[in-house]
Formats: structure tokens, C-alpha cells, sequence
């Protein structure tokens, strides 16, 4: 069986997921936190938002915890990824949140800094339920996508009814 | 307090604490009757009441040794300080640390001083008069005594000041009558003043004042000219009585006839005061009151039936405290009724009925508050004043009705319904009104809140309706009903307000919940003496011993008299375990704006006419530290540091890395700094004259606050005078004058920028609030300045066009606001939590703070004019509960430094009919919750989003009541009375500059109104959406109200409507901070002369803006009105005469919100629009 390059992908998304899976779960916590009280709503989302400079008091910040935007761009990554491996299928499945990933930066309240919560709205009941919600849909999401990444990274290694794949493969063997 | 003598040894010290301010409270009559008569009468030690009447005569002797032993009970004090900390934490082995022996020592003297007055009384052997002294002492040190801040708010309540000065006197006299040996206490002069504001001991005096008012007001009231109303008249009737009886009440001792119970009551009631006290003044103060306070219960317990000497105490702590401390009215208005409510309650019917009148005009004052608080026979005032003598039968009848010990909270509210006999109003609610037929739907006199529907006890126990309002009189029982109703569901909550008194409570522990932490309030369930159930968790704790001692009657296991249990609103004095850090002092730093722009319009001179004036009134103690900071393009510090000779300008250039030039010497203690400061003040204005710096480095200089004012935190003032164009946070110009009309959408209602919201986050952080003065002619971005107020809970003024000579309303209009802002009580490093019963919760917070968790505010400072709204949703059925309550608490930092909780709890009735939710709908303070709602919407979605929001909240709500409730198959529009100005409020707030569209408003007033709508508490708020309009010319001294040698003549209501008003009449329109007299062209000549002191219309000048002061009838009847409306506000309101010719009218008929505009519609075609809407 031949290591493709739409195999690459598939594994590399597998691992991006596990992470996306993380920082998902991550979300939820602080969120969960946040709603019952453990955490003040400045120290939440200067976790959640990248923060331009240091704040000095907040020790995980420096782990860097600022997970919406790295989870933006680890997916967008993987969907570029995709793209130029020309695996349409899943990219259209990853479309929708691609497009609700850029929808919901360009609606982000008004903020000198990179980051999407607004630390004076954020203890409101609609938004945290809202941003609750959101990280459950995320995380099902990604589990799903998860097991859907590794039966597409299995794939090709299991049957060879992919023409080009098995070209290859066939090109391989013969040589 | 623990019983004393009841008690361990442990107990002794909790005690020591307590007695320390009871000592200081009421000297000469609690501690002397209590500890005296042992030694007099050794054998009759225990019961109380006979000796006690004795004791008097030997009070002035054990006064005198006090004061020099106070230095050993201040030592003993602040033992007892740590101790007490001790006890809190290990509340749960209080003998922990009983040392046995205590009573000896300075600690123990005092609780043996109590127990005396106890049958149970424990410790006889400690009794020896020795013992008592220190208690004495003890409560001279005490520097607790914190009512100043009160003060100086109260100072612009007239009444208390009023009151005041005829008070020492009124003392003197009862002294003199009652006590010849006792020493008539010098110092209650000067003293008195201060007094009648708050906590308990002040009350007495206070309170005396109120009772013998009549009977003395023609020698001693005359003075008095504006009267608290509602307390007063309803102890008129007792008047008489106590007047003649007075002293017999007290040299003799008809309280010794009483049961032994009574009798320690009435001994004890002084003692009210060790509780409550702490703020008061010099010890020396004390006596005066004791000795009055002492009198009172005297008198009280004349009545010939007796047995309630408590009560009558209670009578005496206040006009308004009345309510609080007795203990028999309050008693009942617990939800647990117990055995001694029954024996007491025989007294009060026949002080009752004479109160009929009195209660008329109280009811008006309802807007005073504290209705909830007043004792039992004063319940009717509250909204239905009329109906006083009935109300005093309910009262009365429930006593006999809940006779029996502690019947379970269901029993309770089982019966609720038959008491309260509000099924009379809930039909009078529900009437159906067709809105296209009925024109006349104001009612005569201004809208009061919705009495609840709860039985008479619970109703009197609840909190103001001016402090705390929710939408719903009646909590639907589930969300599903609450949505059912379309109505929305929140609180309206004003809980810094000035309030005329306030029991401020000093305990060791403050009892809470051990597991929702709530505190405990007037409608938990006592299930027997020892356990109590929280009404908001549900969950059972015991009642610890020292809470088991009432102060209030002297007597052991009665926690459900206890003040807590009394009052829905209490002030604690919190212990060290609520710092983080020590508290802090009062810290003001005032920033201003030095550029061009500010010196042309000319704010600067009368800024700092107004501070030196007011300098000596700041809130604060000895601590109290200020600084200035002014600011062009670049920044300056003023070094005030005592001992130089005169100020220091330090200028920081470099505003992109502001430093602070020099750290100690900026903020510098008022005291020691006085002569600087003021040199600075007068030099200020001319300093900066000639200053041609136009650029203005806001951002910076606001940082370099910052930086400066974080170590301690405080009140930063900042006043701005145009939009700031240097350095960080510098803004551009957003507004477009030509969409100033748009129909369209407004753009730029957010925030331009973070920058000011993470400074303001900054600033909350570190406990310093931001207030915002926007004296700008220009666009300043009202939007993106804003914040840095909205977020570290500051208050915002804005002064469009403002300029010293061109603009002298907004001159005036300012130097009021300031005179105000200055002087007003502040409180410092402050968080607010809300609890709500179990299944509801928390939506939203409406106002200027940072929410820190789902019901947790942080407020940097928090001052007595901002209000908050709180939007609620039912998470979990409430069936299982027929009560909802809730529970605002605010943990502040006095200006005196003291750490303190004042507590609100309001509790409400659930149902689960429909009709029930419409019939106790608050059609104001829905309207002032949906008006909040609209601003938050408008400003996340857009302006007509929020507007088309509003009248589907009409839409919705009526024709859900006409498909669910409505029986009537009626053609119109049928809403049910208790919304039947819900239509016309929503129109007017349509109308409000901040939601209106069509009509040409800059960016600045719209966003300003906005911020008001925010922050204004709900009577400020509706007088501002829907101004209240009565016709002068025509006003007749028919049911008038009598207060004091003042009559204030009642008009009644005038709808909004050019149609109304006529050319031959005077119109007063009442807006909340500005008053429009409005003089029709015809009027008659006889009113503008009487009233204006001008011949004829003709001759009137075009800008009047006060009523002259005219000897004629008509004159003094206007000027009563107005003052009597003016009363109960905290801003001065300007009064502005308007000719109907002059071109100022026009500001006057914007106010007409039903007649059409140019861009809206009139009341009548709105209505139609709404029925069309449902008919859709």
C-alpha cells in the first residue's frame, strides 16, 4: 500500500483533531468554570483570547492556553490541507465551520487584541449559554471527524479501490 | 448577642464585643437599669422589670466613673476584635475558647451587666456595679461610630436636618420631665444634629422627635417644615397618649406589673441600641439618648395594656424604626408567629384607628420608603393609604390568628391569601380596559408599585419598593407561565440609596446560610428555636446562641425578633473576615481637562468654586486623601506635600510611557494638606487661562490615574471637555450631522475602541471607579468614553454645550450635579451578590458595573443615585415553594473605613394562573426593564431592531392576555388595568431621545440617554420617559395634605397632551431632574401675579427659573407643592417658566408623548398600530 499524500493529510488531521478534541474539552471546562463561579470572567478570557502583552498575575496564560485562535487556525490548516489533496468529500464537511469560524471573528466584539470574548458581556446568561452550547457542538463534531479521519487514513491501506491510489500502489510493486 | 447571663462562660466574650456598642448606645438607661438594679434591689435581680424602673436615678453616677475606665475597654475591645474573629471561624465550638473566668475582667463585665434584667440570669455574683461602668467605657472608645456618611447624605434631605436642631431640645425636656436626677448630657446638642439618620440609637432621638411632634410642635417644631411624613402621622395617635404619659410611665413603674418576659422586653429595648449602633458620635451623646430612648419605653408601656413594653420601644426608636424595632408589630410581620405575638399583639388596636388622616397624607410620602418597616398599625400607608383603619384590623387579627408557636411556612402561606384580603385589588388589577375607548387612564395621584399579594405580616416586613422592584408582583411558577405571560421577568434595585434610617446591626456572627450563604432575613422559618430554614436554599441551620438573645427586648430565645429577622433591610457591621485588605481610606483623585476647549467654556473656575466649598463635606475620616491631575497635550501632577509652600506643577511630557513623577507626594491627606489644596483650587483657573493647547491627551492622563490612584483605589473624577486627540485611546469623529434624523439605523452607538474598557477593567481591578464629566460642545464619542465609567462602576454626566456664560442652565444645571457629587455618601472597594430562591436565576445585570460571576457585581465605588436592573429566568418549577425571594447584598468600605453589608430581601408570592402573573404586573418597572433590554439591543443589533422589540413586547403581552385570560369576547384593544399604561409608556419611551428616530438628535444625547437608562433608578427613570403633568392655576387646597404648619395641596394628574392643556391655565410639568412651569397665554392674571409676582403676561421676563418667594396664599401653596415634590430626590430639580410664545416651548411640548410628532405617532394611532398587530 502506498503512503499518499491525501493519507498524509488524513493522519495529520487525525492528530490536529486529537488536539482539536482537546482544546474542545478545554472550552467547555472553562466555561463550566466560569458559570459556577471558580473564575473571574477577566482572567477567563484573557485565557480564551490571545493576549497581546503578558499579564504577569495569571500564571496559565503562559502555557499557551489561548485556544481560539490556535483551534482557527489548526482548522483551517488541515482544510488547506485537504484542499491540495483534493478530498472534496471532507472538505465540503469542514466547510461549515470554516465559514462559521470566519463568521464568528468578523462578529467579534470591538477589541484592540486578537481574541473573541469580551470579558463585560461574557457573564451574560444568553452568551455563556451560547458559548456552552457551541463548545458541546464542537466537540461532537470533532469526535465524529476524529473516527471519520481515521477510517479515511485506514482506507486506502485497507482496499485499493481508488484508481490512482492503486496506480500507485501497483507502480510501486512493479518497481 | 447571646443571653448573657443564659449562656457559658464562652458566651461572655462574644458578649463582651456586643456590649461594647450597646454600652455606648444607650448608657444612661440600658446599661443603668440593667446593672444597677441588682445592686439595689438584690433579691428582685431577677425580674427585670421592677427594678429596672429604679435604677434610673442612679444612672448619672455610673456614667460618670466611665470615662475613666475607657481605656481598658478599648483594650478589651480589640481583644474581643480578634477573638471574635476566633469565634467566626469556629462557629462551630464556641466553647472553644470560653475562658472560665471572664466575668470579672473588663470583657465580662459587660455581659453580666445584661443579664441582670434576665429572669434567667445566670451570674449574679459578676451584677456588682463594678462590672457595670466598663460597659460604659467600653462604647467610648468606640470609634466605630460611623453615621457621618449617612450625614452628609442626609444633609440634603431637608428633613433630617430640619429635624435635627429641635430634637436636643425635645430631649431636654423629656429629660427634665422624666429624669429629674438624671444630667441632662450637654453634648446632645451637638450631637443631634447627625442623629436622626440611621442605626438604632440614633432613632430614639429621632424617633422622640416624631412621637411628641405634635404635642410639642408649637413650641418646639416650628422649625420643621417638610415632614417625614409617613412615621409621624402614624404615631400621631399614639401622641396624646404619651405626652401625658410620659412620665408616669416612667417614675413609676407600671412595666413591673407586666409578665416578667414584658418586662425584660421593655428593660431591654434600650439595648436595642448595643446592636444596632455603632455609628453614632461621642459617647457623651449617648446619654441624651438612652435617657430618651428609656422615656420612650416608659411611655409605651403605659398603655393600658401593657404587656407590649417591647412594642412601645420600638415606637420610640423611630419615626421610620418604629417598624424595625418593635418587636410585637414586627414579631407578626415574621413568617413565624410565635406565643408572645399573641400576648403583645393586644395592645395595639386602640392606638390604631386615630391614625386615619395622618395615614392619608403618609401615603402620599410613600415614596419614603420604609412602609414595609413601619409597625403594624402603620401598614396602610404603603400605597392605599386610605384604607389605614382596616389594615390596622388585619394586623391585628393576624396576631390572633397565628397565635400558635411556629407554624410551618406552608401552614403560613396556606393562609396567606384569606388575610390580605388583596383579592379586591387582584379583581381591581385584572378589570379589563378597552384602550381604544377609555381616555382617562392615568390614575389621579402618581403610579405606586404594586402591593404584592402576601399577607399583611409579610407585606409590612418587605422590602421598599423603592429600594427593590420586581416586574412580576407574582412569580409565575414556571418558565413556561412566565412565557405564557410575555412578560418580562426582573428586578429593579436601588440598594445604595439614601435611606432615612437604617438599623445598622454589630454582632459577632453574622448569620447566614451555612450552605447558600444567604443572611438571615425576615421570611426564613424559625422550624423551632434553635434551627432556622433558609428560604432561598431550603436548607435547615441552627440558630447560634448568641443570635438566640434578642437586644431588642432583652430576652433570651427569641431569635425571630431579632432586628435581623425584622427588617428586610439591615446594615451589618462586616468583620475583618469580609477585607481582603484593611479597609481602605476615602481616596479622591480629580482629572481635569486644562486644553483651549476647556478653558473657553469655563468649567475650571466653578469646579473648584464647588470643591472649596464642599471641600470639609467629602465623605471621609482622617484618612481622607486627594489629588489633582490636569491634562492638555501633556500631563500634569501637582505636588501637594504638607509643608511646602505652595503647590508643585510636575509636567510629564512623554504621554506614550507615562510615569508618575513622584509617588507620595500626589496623593496627599486632606487634612494635613488643606492650605495647599486650597491655594491650588483658587490658583487653578487662572493658571491655565492663556493655555492655547488644543490637543487633549485623555488616554494617557487617565493611565497615569491609574497608575497612580492602584495602590490604594478611590474615585477617579475625570472632566472632559472635547473628543481626545493625543496618545492612547485618542478617538476620531464618528458622527455624520446629516443621519442625525435618519430613520435608518444609527451607526456608532458602541464603542469606537477597547482602549477605555480594559482601563476601566483595570481600574475595577484595583478598586478605583471612574466617574465621567462630558462638558463637550462638540462630538466627544460619548460611546467609546463611556465605558471607561460603565465598567468600573462610575456615573456619567454630560453637559451638551456647555459654557459658562452662554449656557447658564447647564451652568446651573452643573453646579448642582457637583454640589451633589461631592457631598454625597460613597462607598468603597464594593461587590454586590443577588441570591434568588432555588429554580431562579439570573439573565442579565443592567448597569454600570463588571459582572465578576453569574451574580456577583464588582462595583469599584458605589454611590447613592445609580440603580440596577437584573433580568431573571426560571430555571426549575417553584411549585414546591409558595414564596420567591430575593437577596441583594452589598459588602462596601464606608468613608469612615469601616467594612459594611446592607442587605435587602424582597419576597414575593408565587402563583400559577395566568391571571394571577397580569394582575401583579408592575407596568413600570416592566417598563423600565424593557427599556434596558431595548438599549442592550440596540446597541448589539441596531436601533429599529430594538424599537419593533419594544412594540412587540406590547403586542405579545396584550394579546396574550386577551387569548388566555380575557373572557370578554370585546372588539378593541383589552388590556387588563394593571397594563393598561403599558401602551402609553412604551410609546413615550419610543419617544426618549435615546430610542427615537426621525427626529434630529446627536450621537452624544442618544448615547448619553442611554446611559441614564442604565444607571437611573425607576423613579427618576419614569418621570423622565413620562413626566407627571398637573394643571396649577386651578390647584385648591381639597385633600390636601397637612404636614407640619404646611399645606401641600394634591393636583391630580394631567394626561400628555396638548389637548389637555389650556391657554387660560398653568401647567406644571414634572421631569424628574428639571421642572417646566408652562404659562398659557391667557392665563390668569391673578395666578402670574400671586405666584410669579410679575403684573401680567405680558410683562413676564422670558427666562424665569425660580418661583418667587410671595407672601400670598397662592404662592406658598405652589412652593409647598414643589417642595413637597421635590422631597424625596437626590438632584436638586431646576425649575424652568415657560411662556407659550417664547421659543422655549418647544422643549416643553416634546414632552407631550401622546400628541403626534413629526416622526411618531400620536398615543391613539400607536394604539391602533397595536391592534393591528394582533389582529394579524
Amino acid at each position: 500500500m502506498a503512503f499518499t499524500f491525501a493519507a498524509f493529510c488524513y493522519m495529520l488531521a487525525l492528530l490536529l483533531t486529537a488536539a482539536l478534541i482537546f482544546f474542545a474539552i478545554w472550552h467547555i471546562i472553562a466555561f463550566d468554570e466560569l458559570k459556577t463561579d471558580y473564575k473571574n470572567p477577566i482572567d477567563q478570557c484573557n485565557t480564551l483570547n490571545p493576549t497581546v502583552e503578558k499579564v504577569k498575575k495569571i500564571k496559565r496564560v503562559k502555557i499557551a492556553l489561548k485556544l481560539v485562535l490556535p483551534e482557527y487556525l489548526i482548522h483551517f490548516f488541515f482544510c488547506v490541507m485537504f484542499f491540495c489533496a483534493a478530498e472534496w468529500l471532507t472538505l465540503s464537511l469542514n466547510i461549515p465551520l470554516l465559514a462559521y469560524h470566519v463568521w464568528r471573528y468578523m462578529s467579534r466584539p470591538v477589541m484592540s487584541g486578537p481574541g473573541l470574548y469580551d470579558p463585560t458581556t461574557i457573564m451574560n446568561a444568553d452568551i455563556l449559554a451560547y458559548c456552552q452550547k457551541e463548545g458541546w457542538c464542537k466537540l461532537a463534531f470533532y469526535l465524529l471527524s476524529f473516527f471519520y479521519y481515521l477510517y479515511g487514513y485506514e482506507k486506502p491501506f485497507v482496499s485499493s479501490s481508488f484508481p490512482l491510489l492503486s496506480c500507485l500502489g501497483i507502480s510501486i510493486n512493479i518497481i | 448577642m447571646s443571653a448573657p447571663g443564659f449562656t457559658n462562660l464562652n458566651s461572655s466574650i462574644s458578649y463582651s464585643q456586643n456590649s461594647t456598642p450597646n454600652g455606648g448606645a444607650a448608657p444612661p438607661c440600658q446599661n443603668g437599669p440593667a446593672q444597677t438594679y441588682p445592686s439595689m434591689y438584690p433579691p428582685a435581680g431577677y425580674y427585670g422589670a421592677p427594678p429596672q424602673q429604679q435604677g434610673y436615678p442612679t444612672i448619672p453616677a455610673r456614667c460618670s466613673p466611665a470615662p475613666s475606665k475607657s481605656p481598658i475597654t478599648n483594650n478589651a475591645h480589640s481583644a474581643n476584635y480578634y477573638h471574635n474573629n476566633q469565634q467566626q471561624q469556629q462557629q462551630h465550638l464556641p466553647q472553644h475558647h470560653a475562658p472560665p473566668n471572664v466575668a470579672p475582667s473588663s470583657y465580662g463585665a459587660p455581659p453580666s451587666s445584661l443579664p441582670p434584667s434576665q429572669p434567667y440570669g445566670t451570674t449574679p455574683a459578676t451584677l456588682p456595679t463594678s462590672a457595670a461602668p466598663p460597659a460604659n467605657a467600653q462604647y467610648n472608645p468606640q470609634p466605630f461610630q460611623q453615621q457621618v456618611p449617612y450625614g452628609a447624605s442626609g444633609s440634603y434631605y431637608g428633613q433630617q436636618l430640619y429635624h435635627a436642631p429641635p430634637a436636643p431640645q425635645q430631649q431636654h425636656q423629656q429629660q427634665q420631665q422624666q429624669q429629674p436626677c438624671l444630667v441632662p448630657a450637654p453634648a446632645s446638642g451637638p450631637g443631634a444634629p447627625l442623629y436622626p439618620i440611621v442605626s438604632y440609637p440614633s432613632a430614639p432621638g429621632s424617633s422622640q422627635y416624631g412621637t411628641l411632634r405634635s404635642s410639642q410642635a408649637s413650641s418646639t417644631t416650628g422649625a420643621v417644615p417638610t415632614l417625614m411624613s409617613a412615621p409621624l402621622h402614624q404615631y400621631s395617635a399614639p401622641q396624646p397618649a404619651l405626652t401625658t404619659a410620659v412620665q408616669p410611665g416612667y417614675s413609676m413603674a407600671p412595666p413591673a406589673q407586666q409578665a416578667t418576659v414584658n418586662g425584660q422586653g421593655s428593660t431591654a429595648q434600650t439595648t436595642v441600641h448595643q446592636h444596632y449602633d455603632q455609628s453614632h458620635q461621642a459617647s457623651v451623646n449617648y446619654d441624651p439618648y438612652g435617657g430618651l430612648s428609656q422615656s420612650n419605653v416608659g411611655a409605651d408601656g403605659d398603655r393600658p395594656p401593657s404587656g407590649t413594653p417591647s412594642t412601645s420601644v420600638h415606637s420610640s426608636p423611630g419615626r421610620h424604626q418604629g417598624g424595625d424595632t418593635s418587636s410585637s408589630t414586627t414579631g407578626s410581620a415574621s413568617p413565624v408567629p410565635n406565643s408572645y405575638d399573641s400576648i403583645e399583639g393586644g395592645s395595639y388596636p386602640d392606638s390604631m384607628p386615630p391614625s386615619n388622616d395622618m395615614t392619608n397624607q403618609a401615603q402620599s410620602y410613600g415614596s419614603y420608603g420604609y412602609q414595609s418597616m413601619q409597625p403594624a398599625y402603620q401598614q396602610g400607608p404603603a400605597s392605599h393609604g386610605d384604607s389605614s383603619p382596616s389594615h390596622s384590623l388585619y394586623g391585628q387579627s393576624s396576631y390572633q390568628q397565628y397565635s400558635q408557636p411556629f407554624p410551618s411556612l406552608s401552614q403560613l402561606s396556606a393562609a396567606l391569601g384569606g388575610l390580605s384580603g388583596v383579592p379586591e385589588l387582584e379583581v381591581e388589577a385584572l378589570r379589563p380596559v378597552n384602550l381604544l375607548q377609555e381616555r382617562n387612564l392615568l390614575p389621579p395621584r402618581p403610579l405606586q408599585a404594586p402591593e404584592p399579594n402576601l399577607s399583611a405580616e409579610l407585606k409590612k416586613a418587605n422590602c421598599s419598593p423603592q429600594t427593590f422592584r420586581c416586574t412580576l408582583t407574582s412569580i409565575p411558577q414556571t418558565q413556561a407561565l412566565l412565557n405564557k405571560a410575555r412578560l418580562p421577568l426582573g428586578l429593579l434595585l436601588h440598594p445604595f440609596r439614601d435611606l432615612q434610617q437604617l438599623p445598622v446591626i454589630t454582632s459577632n456572627t453574622i448569620v447566614r446560610c451555612r450552605s447558600c450563604r444567604t443572611y438571615i432575613n425576615p421570611f426564613v422559618s424559625f422550624l423551632d428555636q434553635r434551627r432556622w430554614k433558609c428560604n432561598l436554599c431550603y436548607r435547615v441551620n441552627d440558630v447560634p446562641d448568641e443570635f438566640m438573645y434578642n437586644p431588642v427586648t432583652r430576652s433570651y430565645g427569641e431569635p425571630h425578633k431579632r432586628p435581623e429577622v425584622q427588617n428586610s433591610t439591615v446594615e451589618f457591621i462586616a468583620s475583618s473576615d469580609y477585607m481582603l485588605r484593611p479597609p481602605q481610606p476615602a481616596v479622591y483623585l480629580f482629572v481635569l481637562d486644562v486644553s483651549h476647549n476647556a478653558v473657553e467654556a469655563g468649567y475650571l473656575k466653578h469646579f473648584c468654586e464647588s470643591l472649596l466649598d464642599n471641600l470639609d463635606k467629602l465623605p471621609g475620616d482622617s484618612r481622607i486623601r486627594v489629588g489633582f491631575l490636569t491634562f492638555d497635550s501633556t500631563i500634569h501632577f501637582y505636588n501637594l506635600q504638607e509643608g511646602l509652600s505652595q503647590p508643585q506643577m510636575l509636567v510629564v511630557s512623554d504621554i506614550d510611557d507615562v510615569f508618575i513623577p513622584s509617588h507620595d507626594s500626589l496623593m496627599v491627606n486632606l487634612k494635613e494638606s488643606k492650605e495647599l489644596v486650597k491655594d491650588l483650587l483658587t490658583s487653578l483657573p487662572a493658571m491655565f487661562s492663556q493655555s492655547r493647547e488644543t490637543h487633549s491627551a485623555l488616554g494617557p492622563a487617565l493611565q497615569a490615574a491609574y497608575k497612580l490612584m492602584s495602590p490604594t483605589g478611590g474615585r477617579v473624577s475625570v472632566f472632559q471637555t472635547q473628543l481626545p486627540t493625543l496618545g492612547a485611546g485618542l478617538l476620531q469623529s464618528r458622527e455624520d450631522p446629516n443621519q442625525r434624523s435618519s430613520t435608518k439605523g444609527v451607526q456608532h452607538l458602541g464603542p469606537a475602541t477597547d482602549f477605555y474598557k480594559k482601563l476601566a477593567l483595570d481600574c475595577s481591578g484595583q478598586q478605583i471607579g471612574v466617574d465621567l464629566f462630558l462638558l463637550s460642545s462638540q462630538y466627544a464619542d460619548l460611546a467609546s468614553l463611556a465605558c471607561i465609567s460603565k465598567y468600573s462602576a462610575g456615573s456619567i454626566y454630560y453637559y451638551p454645550s456647555f459654557h459658562h456664560v452662554h449656557n447658564t442652565a447647564q451652568l446651573e444645571k452643573f453646579q448642582k450635579d457637583l454640589e451633589r457629587y461631592l457631598t454625597r455618601k460613597i462607598g468603597f472597594e464594593a461587590v454586590m451578590r443577588i441570591r434568588c430562591t432555588k429554580g431562579l436565576s439570573i439573565h442579565t445585570f443592567h448597569g454600570n458595573f463588571f459582572v465578576r460571576s453569574t451574580d456577583l457585581l464588582s462595583l469599584a465605588n458605589v454611590n447613592p443615585d445609580s440603580a440596577f436592573a437584573v433580568q431573571m429566568s426560571i430555571e426549575d418549577s417553584l411549585a414546591d415553594s409558595s414564596l420567591a425571594c430575593f437577596q441583594a447584598a452589598l459588602l462596601y468600605t464606608s468613608s469612615k473605613g469601616k467594612r459594611r453589608i446592607r442587605v435587602h430581601t424582597l419576597c414575593l408570592p408565587v402563583v400559577n394562573q395566568l391571571s394571577d402573573v397580569y394582575a401583579g404586573a408592575d407596568v413600570q418597572a416592566i417598563t423600565c426593564l424593557l427599556a434596558n433590554m431595548a438599549i442592550d439591543r440596540s446597541i448589539s443589533s441596531s436601533l429599529s431592531d430594538a424599537r419593533d422589540a419594544l412594540v412587540n413586547a406590547v403586542v405579545d403581552s396584550l394579546s396574550a392576555y386577551k387569548n388566555t385570560v380575557s373572557s370578554l369576547q370585546q372588539s378593541g384593544l383589552i388590556a387588563p388595568a394593571s397594563l393598561r399604561l403599558f401602551p402609553l409608556y412604551v410609546l413615550a419611551l419610543l419617544k426618549q431621545k435615546a430610542l427615537r428616530t426621525g427626529t434630529s438628535t446627536r450621537l452624544d444625547e442618544r448615547v448619553f440617554a442611554m446611559c441614564e437608562f442604565k444607571t437611573q433608578p425607576l423613579q427618576q427613570l419614569m418621570r423622565l420617559v413620562h413626566p407627571d403633568l398637573y394643571r396649577l392655576d386651578t390647584l385648591s387646597d381639597q385633600g390636601a395634605l397637612h404636614l407640619n404648619d404646611m399645606v401641600v395641596p394634591q393636583l391630580p394628574l394631567v394626561h400628555l397632551s396638548a389637548e389637555r392643556l389650556s391657554r387660560d391655565g398653568a401647567f406644571l410639568m414634572d421631569c424628574g431632574n428639571v421642572f417646566y412651569l408652562w404659562i398659557g397665554k391667557c392665563c390668569n392674571d391673578m395666578f402670574i401675579r400671586d405666584v410669579l409676582g410679575c403684573p401680567n403676561y405680558a410683562a413676564m421676563p422670558p427666562n424665569m427659573t425660580h418661583i418667587p418667594e410671595l407672601e400670598t396664599p397662592l404662592s406658598e401653596r405652589v412652593r409647598a407643592f414643589l417642595d413637597w415634590l421635590q422631597d424625596d430626590r437626590a438632584f436638586c430639580s431646576t425649575l424652568h417658566v415657560i411662556k407659550d410664545d417664547a421659543s422655549a416651548k418647544s422643549t416643553f411640548f416634546q414632552h407631550l408623548v401622546e400628541d403626534r410628532s413629526e416622526a411618531a405617532s400620536s398615543y391613539y394611532e400607536f394604539i391602533q398600530h397595536i391592534q393591528q398587530q394582533m389582529s394579524k
